[in-house]
């Protein structure tokens, strides 16, 4: 089929190239002409290919003469115009995406400082948090703060992917940030204040999902509220078991006013609670998805190490098994108590 | 990725939309060009049929619930059929299921 069509070409072509060069005064048959080098353009065809199809016509075009030979020069320099135009677009488009890219680089190194991603010393518990955004600019948060009488953490998924869900996501922090320092504030009465504020302030297609979880050593209980967050798993170590760390809840910014269950468990020494974002539950594994029993499978195979390295392997892992690059933002974080 | 979007006119302010292919980031804005000016019949009716919808990320779920929220404010009844487990896993988790009853039920009480 391509091949029919070149042989048309070269032979439209070769007409009216041998046209030309008969002609004495040197004027293309305009129409004609004109609508080959639409086409031949419209196709696409490269510079290099075009020169190439003028190689082509000229065989056994009968050139005996300087002037003839001058004349198809013409003729291609006339099949070639719009080239210069189109190189300089493209030069533009390039300054242009440079620009962008500036601009990315320079916002994705904010949104990381914003971020911020320490993990606190905390004497009660080991922790490792990993997040990694698919593209430059992140929709995952996280904060884990330790203000010396209880460990609270936080994890949420905004919606959709890129700038937006980035911007969303700066919103969240300073939300977070303007609760009151040392907010006693139980998990659920933290979650529909947030709702209130996601509500009012994000675009109908936009929502959060949020787990929030507080641990208080003193009495060992860790209770936690979820907005529509993707369960994080319990590992029980007196049972050696893992098991979802269940949740329901509305997700912030689907109804102005949202009540959220609180739940609550007794922690034990060796116990550990895994917080993910939904990324790392829908990264597809040979156009499957990976089950959460894979993710439990991955984590028991290093829940032996440090947090911070179980957090390491499984993400190296679960990037692994998607050809090491993340459809979705990915966050992870391991605690053990 | 690909998407199909075929739309029913069942007659008497009721549409059905069938989407077929995946919804991620890229063809969800298709989806809610498709989806959102029939939210805005008032005292229509809205089916979305996903039988046919093979994968949804996070931004096809935003998509319905600008939707929802847009059917809920124009009174228009909206809901969703077909859904995989998988999908219905993910409209549970984040309460997306939760808001479709709600507005299922309130315009079923104005309804009916």
């Amino acid at each position: 089929m391509e091949t029919q069509e070149d042989e048309s070409q070269l032979s439209e072509y070769r007409t009216l190239l041998a046209h030309y060069i008969s002609q004495k005064d040197q004027k293309l048959p305009t129409e004609e002409s004109e609508h080959l080098r639409r086409q031949l353009h419209a196709c696409g065809i490269l510079p290099e290919d075009l020169l190439g199809l003028h190689i082509e016509a000229l065989k056994g075009a009968g050139i005996f003469s300087e002037s003839a030979m001058m004349r198809s020069l013409n003729f291609l320099m006339k099949m070639m115009s719009g080239y210069s135009k189109a190189y300089r677009e493209h030069q533009e488009l390039k300054d242009w995406q440079k620009q962008l890219d500036t601009e990315l680089d320079i916002a994705s190194a904010l949104q990381k400082t914003l971020l911020d991603g320490k993990v606190p010393a905390c004497s009660f518990a080991d922790i490792g948090a990993i997040s990694e955004p698919a593209k430059r600019m992140s929709g995952d948060y996280y904060r884990i703060v330790n203000d010396g009488k209880r460990l609270v953490v936080t994890i949420a998924d905004i919606v959709g992917k890129g700038i937006p869900a980035a911007m969303c996501m700066s919103m969240i922090k300073y939300a977070m940030d303007s609760l009151p320092e040392n907010s006693q504030g139980a998990p659920s009465y933290i979650l529909s204040l947030l709702n209130r504020v996601v509500e009012r302030n994000v675009d109908t297609n936009m929502f959060i999902t949020m787990f929030y979880g507080v641990y208080d050593p003193e009495t060992g209980i860790f209770s936690n509220s979820s907005a529509g967050h993707e369960p994080g798993f319990y590992y029980s170590a007196r049972e050696d078991r893992f098991m979802d760390l269940e949740a329901r809840g509305l997700s912030l910014g689907l109804a102005r006013e949202a009540e959220y269950k609180e739940y609550a468990r007794r922690i034990y020494s060796g116990d550990m609670i895994f917080l993910l974002t939904d990324g790392v539950t829908e990264i597809r594994k040979d156009h499957d998805f990976i089950e959460r029993e894979q993710i439990v499978a991955l984590i028991r195979r290093w829940m032996h190490l440090p947090a911070a390295e179980i957090v390491k392997q499984v993400m190296r892992a679960l990037k692994k098994m998607q050809d090491f690059s993340l459809q979705d933002d990915f966050t992870f974080i391991a605690i053990k108590f | 990725m690909n998407i199909s979007i075929k739309r029913k006119d069942q007659g008497d302010h009721r549409f059905l939309v069938a989407v077929s292919g995946e919804i991620d980031v890229f063809t969800a804005p298709e989806l809610q060009k498709g989806l959102l000016p029939l939210t805005e019949i008032r005292g229509g009716t809205l089916i979305l049929d996903l039988n046919e919808t093979r994968y949804m990320d996070s931004t096809a779920l935003g998509v319905i619930v600008a939707a929802l929220k847009s059917a809920s404010r124009h009174q228009c009844s909206f809901s969703v059929t077909g859904m995989t487990p998988r999908i219905q896993r993910l409209f549970e988790i984040t309460g997306l299921m939760e808001l479709l009853k709600r507005v299922q039920t309130s315009r079923g009480v104005a309804n009916d």
